[in-house]
């Protein structure tokens, strides 16, 4: 699972979507591998509006990643700057998380990460 | 989870079920009526449990991508978006879209078919599809193929619309395939005074168990399971959408199903 799709996951417990600390939700254990893939310029910066920066900055600082600027660049100041553009294609696109867990703040629940897969399934009490 | 349908599904994964031609929604049902008594358990038992058996043969017969889904993906995609796959079973959808310009994410019930999804490469996850782990409105579409069927229950049908597009930006776009009552044309013969509430066998060919593990078992009889669908009926799927609080932008017949594809209304 891709840094990139951390930050479109929350928790899947219906009373934390209106809590805000259950996003993002926090890496615990977890094992990273890179990839190596092929830098698309369009792409990203076409991307960058989706992505919630905020969140996406405690993501990688909690997987030991360098602190992000506290706001994201421009589509502009990107195409511009070839180290962030390398840096965010590496976090985002090549950096995946195979093991491990997603702990919600709100309610505490520890997803399981195994093999590059988030398991969302739900223990009854929390359905 | 892939939807069945279509002459390239080899014989024998999709028999014929055998109800009454005649009968109308209207009068008792007993599936129906057992699915209602409780519906997470009915499911469990006549899907989850199901794809969960059949998801190695389930998946060798669904490779190819129905051709309205793949224009979508190819030409009213743009650039830089994300997308999620709700029941992207093996994934086959997640990949039509080439030159690795948007993101998708797929999640599946089925554990041994999101297995599969990943072993291709894809991003995927577990969830059910009325507990969705997906931030509210990160998504520019969303694709639900041959998923909402399976609900046993009108209100969890309407839930999970409600949910994808819970998933879906102000102008995003939810794009729904479900199995139609009227198919007269295909194989299992129904139409539009049909039993909507079925379950559909699949049967599981005995060479099918042949790379199991215990071998001494599956060597001379056929396995059938049933699968609980929710036969839609022409307009149906889009008043659901309609009452999940959705608006209907487009929708359509391909193929044995209705699709639709939703958005939110003007102002929310």
């Amino acid at each position: 699972m891709k840094v990139l799709s951390l930050n479109f996951l929350t928790c899947a417990v219906k009373t934390c979507k209106i809590e805000s600390d259950s996003y993002p939700l926090h890496p615990k254990d977890a094992e990273l591998v890179q990839d190596d893939i092929e830098l698309n310029e369009d792409f990203l910066v076409n991307l960058l509006p989706r992505i919630d920066w905020t969140a996406l900055s405690t993501t990688a600082t909690e997987l030991g990643f360098p602190a992000l600027p506290s706001t994201p660049p421009t589509p502009e100041d990107l195409r511009a700057d070839a180290k962030t553009l390398r840096d965010l294609h590496s976090l985002l696109l090549e950096t995946q998380m195979v093991e491990g867990k997603l702990v919600c703040a709100s309610c505490g629940h520890e997803y399981a990460v195994h093999e590059g897969i988030a398991n969302f399934l739900l223990p009854s009490h929390l359905v | 989870m892939s939807c069945p349908i279509g002459s390239h599904i080899p014989a024998g994964a999709d028999a014929k079920a055998g109800s009454s031609p005649t009968t109308t929604s209207t009068k008792p049902n007993p599936i129906r009526d057992a699915a209602a008594q409780s519906p997470e358990a009915y499911e469990e038992e006549h899907v989850h449990g199901v794809y969960e058996s059949i998801a190695g043969h389930f998946s060798s017969t669904r490779y190819k991508p129905w051709p309205f889904i793949a224009s979508f993906l190819r030409e009213r995609v743009a650039s830089g978006s994300v997308g999620l796959d709700v029941g992207c079973g093996n994934g086959k959808y997640l990949g039509v879209r080439e030159g690795a310009d948007v993101h998708m994410i797929g999640s599946d019930r089925s554990p041994s078919l999101v297995g599969i999804a990943r072993g291709r490469g894809f991003d995927v996850a577990v969830a059910d599809g009325l507990a969705l782990p997906f931030r509210p409105g990160c998504a520019d579409f969303v694709l639900c193929i041959a998923v909402i069927h399976h609900m046993s229950t009108r209100e969890r049908r309407v839930d999970a619309l409600r949910k994808l597009l819970a998933c879906v930006t102000g102008d995003g776009q939810v794009l729904v395939y479900v199995w139609a009552l009227e198919q007269s044309s295909s194989r299992r013969g129904w139409d539009m005074n049909s039993e909507q509430d079925q379950l559909v066998p699949w049967v599981m060919k005995a060479n099918q168990n042949k790379k199991d593990k215990d071998s001494s078992s599956g060597e001379s009889a056929d396995t059938t399971y049933e699968r609980f669908y929710h036969l839609y009926r022409e307009g149906e799927l889009e008043e659901d959408m309609r009452t999940a609080g959705g608006r209907v932008l487009e929708s359509g017949y391909e193929r044995d199903n209705w699709w639709v594809i939703g958005g939110h209304t003007e102002k929310s």
